[in-house]
């Protein structure tokens, strides 16, 4: 989960070096937009934003959705993958009790069966 | 070598996680219930929590409260709620109080050979408030992670004109 989290960040950080994408988060933090609006905006090539937005999902900074003829861009995690995540960590915490839990059932079941011996003598 | 831990998002509403112990059910409850012990297990030091304090009443009708700190929170955070059922060596259910729309929580024991398998539920009111839960990051830890919240606060600044 942490190299995950890394692996994440590590993407993230790559997607954010370039000026142009820094630009399309800027233009998608004021309204979401097709392929083709950005193209327009950032006078550039279908091809060229399209490879442009495909890092930006990688990095799980933006999110695009085709409905017919258009793909719309806009920010933000995908909902799954940080689901995922949440679901992992909840996952650790309750692993990292039952760790704990268990030294405690050792405990008790020896503790048992001292008082039980004792109880035959 | 320890059992495993499962979470599994059964439906819209609701978390199941289970675990089995190599002990009898009713050493698992009286871990569960007896708060001198529950104190031991419920909060792990890999997760930077710990105690301030724990009261826990574990009866049909009583109630409990237990208090955390943390160092990345300024002030002791508490959780507290209501049992609901408690049925001896085999099922516990409880309210979770400290937020709105907090999940009714089911733990039950079952014993087979010796081990005890234990299944808890989480079952919230509503999907948006499971939904809700997820996105903010609660149930007592730091959620997704410090290093998304920091990577928002990136995107924030960016973002602003």
């Amino acid at each position: 989960m942490v190299q995950l989290q890394r692996a994440h960040l590590d993407a993230s950080f790559a997607a954010l070096s370039d000026a142009t994408r820094r630009g399309i988060l800027e233009r998608l933090g004021q309204a979401d937009a097709s392929i083709t609006d950005l193209a327009g905006q950032f006078r550039m090539t279908l091809t060229g934003m399209k490879k442009h937005v495909g890092v930006l999902e990688q990095a799980g900074l933006v999110t695009t959705e085709k409905v017919g003829r258009v793909r719309t861009c806009k920010l933000g995690l995908r909902r799954l993958e940080e689901e995922a995540a949440w679901i992992e960590r909840y996952r650790q915490l309750w692993d990292a009790r039952f760790d704990a839990l268990d030294q405690i059932v050792e405990e008790l079941k020896l503790k048992k069966r001292v008082d039980g011996e004792k109880k035959e003598c | 070598m320890n059992n495993p831990t499962t979470v599994e998002r059964t439906s819209e509403l609701e978390l199941v996680v289970t675990r089995t112990f190599n002990g009898p059910a009713h050493i698992v409850f009286e871990a569960w219930t007896r708060p001198e012990l529950l104190q031991r297990w419920w909060a792990p030091k890999s997760f930077g929590i710990s105690f301030v304090s724990c009261e826990a009443d574990v009866r049909t009708g009583g109630t409990y409260r237990f208090v955390f700190s943390h160092p990345a929170a300024e002030q002791p955070v508490a959780f507290f709620g209501r049992y609901i059922e408690v049925t001896p060596q085999s099922r516990i259910v409880w309210t979770n109080e400290e937020a709105a729309d907090g999940p009714i929580s089911t733990v039950t024991f079952e014993e087979r050979d010796g081990k005890t398998l234990l299944v808890l539920r989480e079952l919230y009111p509503s999907k948006q408030a499971l939904d809700d839960a997820i996105a903010s990051g609660s149930t007592g830890t730091s959620g997704a992670g410090e290093q998304f919240e920091q990577l928002d606060e990136l995107l924030v600044t960016l973002v602003k004109p």
